[in-house]
C-alpha cells in the first residue's frame, strides 16, 4: 500500500479487512468468537498498530485534520511503550512534579532512544523549556 | 397560596414564590469578579503578529508573556499560513458567513485553523440565540445526530447497571458513561455496563469515567471503548489547580489512542470561575481558549457546553446563550461536539425544555453528554437535564418537532425482556468467573425496579469485593466474552466482541464516530454537508415513523372500543324510543332538552365519564321538580351545541331548551336569541359533574319561570383541557356529525330509566 489513504478508503475495516491486522497479525476477519473461544484470540490480538494508527493520521489529513493527525503519530510511537512508562511520565508532566528541567528531558531522552519515539521526546522537550518559562519546576503540596 | 395577609404586596408575588423557578439563584452581572457570559473589559481585543512564520505576539500578549495556554495554541492550534488571511477579515463578515448557507462548512474551518480565542468569541458574539442555533446545525461536523445516556446508580448495584446499560441501548443511545458512588468499585461498574450495553445490538460504547489511570486501566482490559474526562481550562491557574498541563493533558490524549479508545477533552463555561482563577475573563472567551487548545492537542472532540459549570452559567444573563455559543465555536473548530445539556441547570421544566430545544431540532454528535437515561436519585454524576423521569417528554419533543433527538420509543414488553436478558446475562458472568451468586430475587427485583430505591440486590460494600477481584486476579473481556458464551449467550458475547475489535482499525478515532446498524459512522463517511433546505440531516420517512410510535395512541377505533364497553351497561339503565316527529308546541310548562345525533345510540358517557342516563336524569328531575316537564328530542340536522339548544328553545312551549352533546357540552337557549348568545353554556365538558347538570336543569325551569337565576359556573383550575381531551373530542365530534343529514326532522323521544 503505498499510495496515500484518502477518505475513500474509511473505513479501514469495511474497505480492508484482510489488510487490517491486530498486533500478532490477526486479521479481523480472523477474530472471530470461535476463535476467541478455542483461545486462538487473546486481548493482544484486540489492541491497535502503529500502522493502523498512522493509517488514521493519513485519513484525518486527507479530511484536513493536521492536528489530529499529529495526535495520532505521537500515539503511534507509543503504542509498545510498557503501560507503567507511559503512566509514570504522565505523572511527570503533571504540575510541579518535575523538579527540575532535567528530569524531563531525560524522560524525553528515553523516548527517543529507547522507544524510538521522536514526536513525543520532542513533545516533552517543548515542555521542558515552557514549564521553565512558566515556573512550574516548584515544590507543591 | 401566599397566606398571609399583606396589604402592601401584590399576592401574584407570594404565588411567584411558590414556582420551582424561585429554586434557582440568579447571579448579578458583575465581570470583574468573572460574571460575564460575553464581553468582559478584561478580555483582549483579537490580534496576531507573525514574523518569519512563527507567531510572536497573540490576542494582545506578546509571545515572551504567553502563558501556557496561549504558548500552547500559539505552537499547536494556530495555523501561520492561515492566520493573516483569516484575522485580516471583518468579524461581522465572518459572522454572517456563518448563518449563510451558501458559504461552505470547510471554508469556515479553514478560516478557523487560523483564528485566535478573541477572534473566534467576537464572531460568535454577534450572534443571536437563533443564529447561533443554526450556525451550530450547519457547522457540526457529523451529519448524523447522536446521544449519550448516563447509566449509574445509587448502590453501584451490577445487576440494575447491566439492566439500565441494556435499557438505554434499546432507546437508542449512540454512547453510555458510568461512574461510581464509591471509586473502587470502576471495575464492577465496568464489567456490568459492557455486559448490559451488549444486550440487543451492538455498536453503544460505553465510558467509565474514574482516576485518569485507572480509567485509561480499564480501558486497556477492553471493558471500555472512549474517555471523555479529560479536562482542560481557560487560564493557566486554573489549569495547574486541576493537576495538569497542556502538555501533560495532550499526552494523554496520545496514550489513548494509543491504546485505540477514542478520546473527546471536557470543558465549558464556569470552571475558571468555580475555580476561582478566571482572570476578571468572560466566559466565552476563556472557552474559546479552551477549545483551541483542545483542537491543538489533536483530540477528536470535545464535550463542551458548561457541563458541570452549566448551572453556574445559567445563573448569568445571557449565559444560557453562551452555552449555545462555545458549542459553535467547538464544531466550528471541527471538533466532535457532546455538547452539555448534562448536568441540570434548572429547576424549572420551562427552562428544560428550553434549553433542549435548539440541539434537538439543530441535531448534533451527542445532543446530550449524560442524558440521564436513570432516575435522577441514581444519577451518579448529579442529576442531568433530563431523567429517566422526563424520557417521555423528551420523545414527545421529537414527536412534536419531527426532529431526531437519537432516541426511539420502547415497548413496555421489550423493555422487560432487555432487562430480564441483561440481568441473566451479568449474573451468568459472576459465576463463571466467580465473583458472586445473585439470587433469583436479587434478579427479579432488578429487572422490574425504575430506581435502586426498589431493589433487593447489591450493595456498595459487596461492590467493592467484586471490583478488587476483577481489577487483582487481571480479568479482561476476554474472559467475560468467554464467560457468555459458554454459558449460551452467543450473540452478546458477539456484540461485546465486535466492540473490542473496533479498536484493532482505529477508524472510531476519526472525528465523530459512533456505530450504527454495525458500521462506523463518523465525520469522514457521515460528513454534515448543510447547505440549505433539502440538504443536511433529514428524517427519512422509516425514522418519522419510528420517532412517532410513542405509546397510548388514540384512534376512532378506540374511541369506538371503549364507548362499546359503556353500551350494554348503559342498555340496561335507559331506553330511548322514537314516538314520531317533533314539532313545536305552545305548552308553557315545557322545557325541550335536544340531543345530539349519536346521544345514546352510539356514544354512552361524556368526556367527564358521565352516563349520559344520568345526565339526563339529573336535568329531568330538576325540571320537573319546579313543575315543569321536560320533552326530550333529538335533532339529526346538526351537532352543534348552540344549534342543538336554539332548535330546541325553538320547539320548546316556554321558549326555553337546552341542547346538549353527546360528549357532555351543553348550552341554556332562549327562541328569540342569536345562536351564539345563550343564557348558559358548560363548554368545559371534561370538568362538568352531575350536579352541574342538575343546575343546569333548575336554571332553564328558572328561566321559563321567568326568574333571573345565578348561572351555574363549573369551576376550572386551568387545565390545559385542550391538551387532554381534544383528540378525543375530535374523534366523537366526527362521529356525531356523521349521523347528521342536511333537513333532517327532529324527533320526540320517550326516554325510560329502568334502574
Amino acid at each position: 500500500m503505498t499510495r496515500k489513504l484518502t477518505l475513500a478508503d474509511y473505513p479501514l475495516a469495511e474497505t480492508r479487512s484482510a489488510e487490517v491486522k491486530g498486533t500478532r497479525g490477526k486479521s479481523l476477519d480472523d477474530i472471530s468468537l470461535d476463535a476467541v473461544l478455542t483461545g486462538d484470540v487473546a486481548m493482544e490480538d484486540l489492541r491497535i498498530t502503529p500502522k493502523a494508527l498512522a493509517d488514521q493520521a493519513e485519513i484525518s489529513r486527507a479530511a484536513n485534520r493536521p492536528t489530529l493527525a499529529l495526535n495520532f503519530e505521537r500515539a503511534a510511537e507509543l503504542v509498545n511503550v510498557p503501560q507503567d512508562f507511559i503512566m509514570s511520565s504522565y505523572e511527570l508532566l503533571r504540575p510541579g512534579r518535575a523538579k527540575t528541567k532535567q528530569q524531563i528531558l531525560n524522560v524525553a531522552q528515553i523516548f527517543r532512544n529507547q522507544h524510538n519515539s521522536p514526536a513525543i521526546a520532542a513533545f516533552f522537550e517543548e515542555a521542558a523549556e515552557i514549564y521553565e518559562r512558566r515556573g512550574l519546576y516548584t515544590h507543591r503540596f | 397560596m401566599g397566606s398571609s395577609y399583606n396589604p402592601n404586596r401584590w399576592r401574584r408575588y407570594a404565588d411567584w414564590d411558590e414556582r420551582p423557578l424561585r429554586l434557582d439563584k440568579f447571579a448579578k452581572e458583575d465581570p470583574a469578579n468573572g460574571f460575564s457570559a460575553f464581553s468582559s473589559p478584561a478580555d483582549p481585543k483579537p490580534s496576531v503578529k507573525i514574523n518569519a512564520g512563527s507567531i510572536v505576539s497573540m490576542d494582545g500578549v506578546l509571545a515572551h508573556d504567553f502563558d501556557m495556554i496561549d504558548e500552547f495554541i500559539a505552537r499547536h492550534h494556530i495555523d501561520p499560513a492561515m492566520t493573516e488571511e483569516a484575522m485580516a477579515m471583518d468579524s461581522g463578515h465572518i459572522a454572517r458567513m456563518l448563518v449563510d448557507m451558501n458559504v461552505p462548512r470547510e471554508a469556515l474551518v479553514r478560516l478557523a485553523h487560523g483564528m485566535t480565542p478573541a477572534k473566534l468569541a467576537d464572531v460568535v458574539s454577534r450572534l443571536n440565540a437563533l443564529e447561533i442555533a443554526f450556525a451550530y446545525s450547519k457547522m457540526r461536523a457529523r451529519k448524523t445526530p447522536g446521544n449519550q445516556a448516563h447509566v449509574t446508580n445509587a448502590k453501584d448495584d451490577p445487576l440494575q447497571l447491566a439492566a439500565d446499560a441494556a435499557t438505554a441501548v434499546a432507546f437508542g443511545f449512540d454512547e453510555i458513561e458510568t461512574t461510581m458512588r464509591v471509586s473502587r468499585n470502576a471495575w464492577s461498574n465496568a464489567v456490568a455496563c459492557a455486559v448490559g450495553s451488549a444486550v440487543g445490538r451492538w455498536g453503544v460504547l460505553f465510558q467509565c469515567s474514574s482516576e485518569e489511570a485507572e480509567e485509561l486501566r480499564i480501558g486497556m482490559a477492553g471493558f471500555t471503548s472512549y474517555a471523555e474526562t479529560v479536562s482542560v481550562y481557560g487560564t493557566e491557574k486554573t489549569f495547574i489547580d486541576g493537576d495538569d498541563t497542556p502538555w501533560s493533558k495532550a499526552f494523554l490524549a496520545a496514550a489513548y489512542a494509543s491504546r485505540g479508545i477514542k478520546m473527546r477533552c471536557t470543558s465549558g463555561a464556569g470552571s475558571e470561575l468555580l475555580m476561582g482563577f478566571h482572570e476578571s475573563k468572560s466566559l466565552l472567551y476563556l472557552e474559546a481558549r479552551c477549545l483551541c487548545l483542545q483542537r491543538g492537542m489533536g483530540v477528536q472532540g470535545t464535550q463542551n457546553g458548561g457541563i458541570d459549570g452549566a448551572p453556574l452559567t445559567a445563573t448569568i444573563p445571557g449565559g444560557v446563550r453562551e452555552l449555545m455559543a462555545e458549542n459553535l465555536i467547538a464544531v466550528w473548530l471541527d471538533l466532535e461536539c457532546a455538547s452539555g445539556n448534562d448536568a441540570r441547570s434548572t429547576e424549572s421544566e420551562i427552562r428544560v425544555g428550553a434549553k433542549i430545544l435548539p440541539y434537538l431540532i439543530g441535531g448534533s454528535d451527542l445532543i446530550c453528554s449524560g442524558f440521564g437515561s436513570i432516575l435522577a436519585y441514581d444519577n451518579s454524576f448529579n442529576p442531568s437535564l433530563f431523567n429517566g423521569e422526563e424520557m417521555e417528554d423528551y420523545l414527545v419533543l421529537q414527536r412534536d418537532f419531527e426532529a431526531d433527538g437519537g432516541l426511539t420509543p420502547l415497548p413496555e414488553s421489550k423493555a422487560l425482556d432487555l432487562r430480564r436478558k441483561a440481568v441473566d446475562c451479568i449474573a451468568a458472568v459472576f459465576e463463571e468467573l466467580d465473583l458472586g451468586q445473585p439470587t433469583a430475587d436479587m434478579k427479579q427485583s432488578v429487572v422490574i425496579a425504575s430506581g435502586s430505591n426498589e431493589t433487593r440486590s447489591y450493595m456498595p460494600r459487596e461492590v467493592a469485593g467484586i471490583s478488587e477481584a476483577i481489577k487483582d486476579r487481571g480479568i479482561t473481556v476476554v474472559d467475560v466474552i468467554k464467560a457468555l458464551a459458554k454459558r449460551g449467550f452467543r450473540e452478546e458475547a458477539e456484540n461485546l466482541l465486535n466492540v473490542v475489535k473496533l479498536r484493532v482499525s482505529g477508524d472510531y478515532l476519526q472525528t465523530s464516530a459512533m456505530v450504527r446498524n454495525g458500521k462506523v459512522v463518523s465525520a469522514i463517511n457521515d460528513p454534515n454537508t448543510y447547505q440549505g433546505p433539502g440538504t443536511g440531516y433529514r428524517v427519512s420517512e422509516s425514522r418519522r415513523l419510528e420517532i412517532n410510535s410513542i405509546r397510548d395512541v388514540l384512534d376512532q377505533d378506540e374511541v369506538l372500543r371503549s364507548e362499546a364497553m359503556h353500551e350494554k351497561e348503559e342498555a340496561r339503565r335507559i331506553g330511548y324510543r322514537v314516538i314520531g316527529e317533533a314539532i313545536p308546541s305552545d305548552d308553557k310548562d315545557e322545557i325541550v332538552i335536544g340531543i345530539s345525533p349519536a346521544f345514546g345510540l352510539k356514544l354512552f358517557q361524556t368526556t367527564a365519564s358521565h352516563r349520559l342516563s344520568d345526565i339526563l336524569k339529573n336535568m329531568i328531575t330538576a325540571i320537573e321538580s319546579r313543575g315543569l316537564k321536560a320533552r326530550i328530542v333529538r335533532f339529526n340536522h346538526t351537532a352543534d351545541t348552540s344549534f342543538l339548544g336554539l332548535s330546541a328553545a325553538r320547539l320548546s312551549g316556554s321558549g326555553i331548551g337546552i341542547g346538549i352533546q353527546a360528549k357532555g357540552t351543553a348550552v341554556i337557549h332562549q327562541r328569540d336569541r342569536l345562536p351564539h348568545n345563550n343564557l348558559e353554556l358548560f363548554s368545559n365538558a371534561p370538568i362538568t359533574q352531575l350536579e352541574h347538570y342538575k343546575g343546569f336543569g333548575a336554571n332553564a325551569a328558572a328561566y321559563a319561570l321567568g326568574e333571573m337565576p345565578e348561572p351555574v359556573v363549573v369551576p376550572t383550575r386551568g387545565e390545559a383541557m385542550g391538551s387532554r381531551y381534544h383528540a378525543r373530542v375530535a374523534l366523537i365530534y366526527a362521529i356525531e356529525t356523521a349521523l347528521t343529514s342536511e333537513g333532517a326532522a327532529p324527533q320526540n323521544i320517550e326516554v325510560k330509566f329502568k334502574l
